[in-house]
């Protein structure tokens, strides 16, 4: 039995994966009071001898857009994909929407859902077969419906049955966050979600994921560069740098901290070592 | 809480193997040189290999009175290899598309994932297969479907090998990245010459015999040398591989989830590049 229950999951190696992130006698990371869906707690990533993430931790509120501020090489892409499972922690511990990740991952990956460039779309495929496959992979109910809806939405309906390869960059992003979108999640991980996207499809992106979060009262974790689509989206920011969370609050105050008028001046002060008003 | 979606996290669905192999089919359906690369090569091998034996039949007494043992054995090979083949391109189809972190964050699990895989593989060789048997009959007269049930055992026991070598290439290409993608090309030749495919166990020498017994087409092909040679079926010979082929399953799935493991611990699940 137990070596079915391995085939059907590989849960069984992730939990020895991050055995020695365990704390048992510590109270469950679950979402008991309704109001985390992200808890990151103590996380670390080692890779050999390189710090990806060093020692961060984080509770992100339901409901609510976060961004993940840092250059590159700053651990965003890799805390990420922790809290996917799709990287397996050094040590610390992860909790989405109340799963222990990776050891619960399959009982809320149908409640999630993620878009990054380091994944692409089947490109001989059309976009409607793409999304079909996606939403029977997610067991969307009256799936065509869906797919219409959502192309109505994205504005996705003039190429519908033309294969991803063919299309633009912007339509490509469309489509993938049509993906993202399709099991309505209620966890949106999105890692430089506008990457490539001229300023007017990237400002109509922004509109939707925004649109999004109020009519789901979705939570949306986003990983960027962009200065200003993360002061725009997001009510909260945390900064990373080589590894390490540098601040973490809204980016009113985050602006007023530094005494800066934009978050782009606050990335730099951070990026070349400039220190916030009233450190030492 | 969205209500769009089903969240059952328990036990394997046939709707998301389902929808892995549509996938598949959508692929395969889409490009004109897929399909015919499938038929393209199993032609030529069996078109290649016919005449060969009916040369040497008219040279030799033994390969008159064994008709077909040449052919048959180059029709079974092409299970076996086709069938890993099948396999591993559709996973390196995954590969290639830099679509494994999306399929890797669904709730598409990795049983499911490799189901779904072992049954393109079939898809594949049918394709590919069925037009070979029918070059045998028309061309060289050799009714593959006249070997009857033992087919059936044959078939089964070379499969199954075929998708243990498929499973465990797929886990080293998972964990390796598209570096490792030679492997899957080549590590079943690396079978050939021990499968004794073209020639009897006893060719080889004592130690090597040994060596070959542990592999389970070694016992298919020296069953269709029995059939059709001797004309005598041998179920013992079968029911040796299907036990060792339930071993090699079995450890190429555990392989397989500590490759994935490994690959999650290496960070390599989103950068399956070279």
């Amino acid at each position: 039995m137990r070596l079915l229950s391995q085939w059907l999951n590989d849960d069984h190696m992730q939990q020895r994966g991050t055995g020695q992130a365990q704390a048992p006698n510590q109270p469950p990371v679950a979402d008991q009071d309704g109001s985390a869906a992200i808890e990151v707690v103590d996380l670390v990533k080692l890779y050999k001898t390189t710090h990806a993430v060093d020692d961060i931790s984080f509770r992100i509120a339901r409901g609510s857009i976060t961004g993940l501020l840092g250059g590159n090489g700053a651990g965003k892409t890799t805390t990420i994909a922790m809290i996917m499972g799709l990287v397996l922690p050094t040590s610390g511990r992860v909790s989405v929407l109340g799963a222990k990740i990776p050891e619960q991952r399959y009982d809320v990956l149908g409640r999630m859902n993620f878009e990054s460039p380091y994944v692409d779309m089947p490109m001989r495929l059309t976009v409607r077969q793409n999304l079909t496959i996606f939403g029977r992979l997610y067991a969307v109910k009256q799936l065509r419906e869906r797919i219409d809806q959502l192309a109505t939405d994205l504005d996705l309906k003039e190429f519908l049955d033309r294969s991803n390869g063919k299309l633009s960059a912007g339509q490509k992003t469309r489509v993938a966050l049509a993906k993202a979108l399709i099991n309505e999640p209620d966890l949106l991980l999105l890692d430089e979600p506008t990457a490539s996207l001229d300023p007017d499809t990237a400002d109509w992106v922004r509109q939707h994921l925004e649109t999004y979060r109020k009519t789901h009262n979705a939570t949306i974790l986003l990983a960027s560069h962009n200065m200003l689509e993360v002061e725009r989206l997001c009510d909260r920011v945390i900064i990373m740098k080589r590894g390490k969370i540098q601040d973490d609050d809204s980016p009113e105050r985050i602006m007023a901290r530094y005494n800066r008028d934009t978050l782009e001046e606050v990335f730099l002060d951070v990026a070349r070592g400039r220190l916030r008003e009233g450190t030492s | 809480m969205s209500e769009i979606a089903s969240h059952h996290a328990h036990g394997i669905s046939l709707q998301r193997i389902n929808a892995m192999v549509l996938r598949y089919w959508y692929l395969l359906m889409s490009s004109w040189p897929r399909l015919l690369e499938l038929i393209y090569w199993p032609a030529l091998q069996i078109i290649t290999w016919g005449f060969l034996q009916n040369y040497i039949s008219q040279a030799s007494g033994f390969f008159a009175r064994a008709g077909g043992t040449l052919i048959g054995a180059v029709i079974l090979w092409d299970i076996l290899f086709r069938g890993q083949l099948g396999f591993s391109i559709s996973f390196l189809e995954e590969m290639w598309a830099r679509n494994l972190g999306n399929l890797m964050m669904s709730p598409l699990k990795p049983i499911e994932f490799l189901l779904s895989l072992m049954i393109m593989s079939l898809i594949r060789l049918a394709i590919g297969v069925i037009p070979m048997t029918l070059l045998a009959l028309f061309f060289f007269g050799f009714n593959f479907y006249a070997i009857g049930l033992p087919l059936i055992a044959f078939f089964c026991n070379l499969i199954f090998t075929s998708w243990s070598v498929g499973v465990f290439a797929s886990g080293l290409v998972l964990r390796n990245g598209l570096g490792a993608e030679s492997i899957v090309w080549t590590l079943m030749f690396a079978v050939m010459p021990l499968a004794c495919i073209y020639y009897p166990v006893e060719v080889l020498p004592a130690w090597l015999q040994i060596v070959a017994w542990t592999l389970p087409p070694t016992y298919v092909f020296e069953g269709m040398r029995s059939l059709l040679i001797d004309h005598v079926f041998r179920p013992d010979l079968m029911a040796w591989a299907l036990a060792i082929n339930a071993i090699l399953f079995a450890a190429s799935f555990a392989i397989f989830l500590a490759l994935l493991q490994s690959a999650k611990r290496n960070g390599s699940l989103l950068n399956s590049g070279e």
